[in-house]
């Protein structure tokens, strides 16, 4: 399988002007994804997961390094990859169709063939009879949904997810789980996932790089060896459990380090990139 | 419990008279309603009952009977017909000049350092003051009138609008620009639609402002319009008139602001209902 989406030495700096200091978020981070492949990442919370996903997307520049996608460099958005964005990211002024309309209408395709196209991924998302409904109407999970129609309905190469189930409830996230993954089967492509949950990573991928804490670094990447198709029990099985004890383990210390370097923060500096700085 | 607090419902509606059924249905509007007859004839028996002096307070059918006389004697359709000018050009003139400013002034940084000071300083002066200098520039003809409708309108307006286009969300920008949305389409589809509500508060309160301009610039100088008739009748201590133009001045601002709730409710089907309903 060849690569699809590579990303050599990314650091990222970026100057907090209340405390007048530069921050690094993210410390050469090297990674290679194949064509096709699921890959997550995990680390502690503020440890730039985001950061990247959207240094990847184009809209943070990275201070030195380089993103490229089937060996070309890319240094802004483009259709050969989409975003799933965190809840709520629905322009609540459109309906779901609109929603999904909308990336086709930013690249100028025209009424017709993109409705046809925005109807086919509604259905394949199961939305089908609430095109016409607006976000507010619809539950969190539908919600999200429409987010992955908006995303798919571009035909990327490489999806960008950034954490879209964070804001379910426990049995919707698992349902949404097991469906992403018979999408993905069916739409074929290179999935970068960010999520702070370990199982829900593992469940998904084939892959889950695990980060250090700020400055973000790859700690490890460790392949997920179980056969696909995945049933949701399948995160009962003692192998589950025990990739899953294994990634918890390499989180552990992150975390710890995390939150005793805002202990020795608290009230001085707040870290975390800056969700505005785009 | 929830059934359960139904069937009491619908008992309590159904063991009761036809007319008790009418009440649970229009109980706001007849409240509303009972609420300002009793106000009504209050005053009647308080001026009736020679409590008060009529010439003092005057009261509802004299001003009823004023009213009538007004328009039968023709004289007052000159000055509906001035002050409905003064009031609608000035308006307009100002919606015309405020909304694509707000627009471009929340836009556009730069242009916003160029005229703040302006409007700061424009929003600080009372209108009133300037009264000499308009009528010094613009006669006391309709065209001074217009000029401070105009200038009392105008500010809520441009504030309202501006300060909408600086609270577009930054999670729906970052969409727009994953999709590689162009700077055009950016502003509108995400910054107008967000900004629409805001404009329509600024209208709703420029109306207020804008009949006051009519009503203070013509008790300071005029030979026609709404504001004389209350200034002239009050100089001859005729009540009656006063309240009949005080009335209209009134019906005219709910009417506009009426008109602008229901202009506003066809934009505004994608956000949920708010409120308590009781």
């Amino acid at each position: 399988m060849p690569v699809k989406l590579e990303a050599q030495r990314i650091c990222l700096e970026y100057y907090q002007p209340r405390t007048g200091r530069r921050l690094l978020a993210l410390d050469d981070i090297d990674l290679a994804i194949m064509d096709g492949e699921f890959v997550s990442i995990v680390g502690p919370s503020g440890c730039g997961k985001t950061t990247f996903l959207n240094v990847v997307d184009g809209l943070l520049p990275a201070t030195s390094g380089r993103i490229l996608l089937d060996g070309k460099v890319v240094t802004e958005p483009g259709q050969d990859r989409a975003m799933v964005f965190q809840d709520a990211s629905l322009l609540p002024w459109r309906t779901v169709l609109g929603n999904v309309l909308y990336g086709l209408e930013c690249q100028g395709i025209g009424t017709r063939p993109a409705r046809q196209r925005a109807q086919h991924f509604i259905e394949m998302v199961g939305l089908q009879g609430f095109e016409h409904h607006y976000p507010y109407e619809l539950s969190g999970g539908m919600q999200q949904r429409a987010n992955l129609a908006r995303a798919l309905v571009m035909d990327p190469q490489v999806l960008l997810m950034d954490e879209p189930f964070a804001a379910l409830d426990a049995q919707t996230r698992e349902v949404m789980q097991e469906e992403l993954l018979q999408i993905w089967r069916q739409a074929k492509k290179t999935v970068l996932f960010i999520t702070h949950q370990i199982n829900e990573a593992i469940y998904l991928s084939d892959r889950v790089i695990v980060f250090t804490t700020r400055p973000g670094r790859v700690k490890q990447s460790v392949t997920i060896d179980i056969e696909r198709p995945r049933k949701l029990a399948v995160k009962r099985d003692p192998r589950f459990l025990q990739l899953e004890d294994f990634v918890w383990n390499l989180i552990e210390d992150e975390v710890r380090k995390t939150m005793l370097a805002d202990r020795s923060s608290r009230g001085s500096a707040e870290v975390g990139p800056p969700d505005s700085g785009v | 419990m929830r059934t359960e607090g139904q069937t009491l419902y619908a008992a309590d509606v159904t063991g009761v008279s036809s007319l008790g059924k009418f009440y649970v249905e229009h109980e706001r509007g007849l409240i509303g309603t009972g609420a300002v007859l009793t106000f009504l004839l209050a005053w009647e028996a308080v001026t009736r009952s020679r409590l008060v002096d009529p010439l003092f307070l005057s009261s509802p059918t004299l001003i009823v009977r004023a009213g009538y006389e007004l328009f039968a004697e023709g004289t007052i359709w000159r000055d509906l017909r001035v002050s409905g000018t003064e009031f609608v050009v000035g308006y307009l003139m100002a919606a015309g000049v405020a909304i694509p400013l707000g627009l471009a002034l929340g836009w556009y940084r730069r242009l916003y350092f160029c005229l703040g000071p302006f409007i700061d300083v424009l929003n600080a002066v009372p209108r009133v003051a300037l009264l000499p200098v308009i009528i010094i520039w613009f006669g006391i003809g309709v065209w001074s009138k217009i000029v401070v409708v105009f200038l009392g309108a105008v500010i809520p307006m441009l504030i309202n609008t501006f300060s909408g286009v600086k609270t577009t969300e930054e999670r729906f920008l970052k969409v727009a620009r994953s999709f590689g949305a162009s700077e055009l389409k950016i502003f509108w589809t995400i910054v107008f639609p967000g900004t629409v509500p805001f404009i329509f508060t600024g209208l709703k309160y420029a109306a207020g402002r804008a009949l006051l301009g009519v009503v203070v610039g013509e008790l300071y100088a005029a030979t026609a319009g709404i504001g004389f008739l209350i200034t002239v009748s009050g100089a001859t201590f005729q009540t009656d008139k006063v309240f009949v133009g005080i009335l209209i001045v009134t019906t005219t601002g709910v009417l506009v602001v009426e008109l602008l709730d229901r202009l506003e409710r066809r934009f505004e089907g994608w956000r949920p209902k708010v409120g308590s309903a009781t």
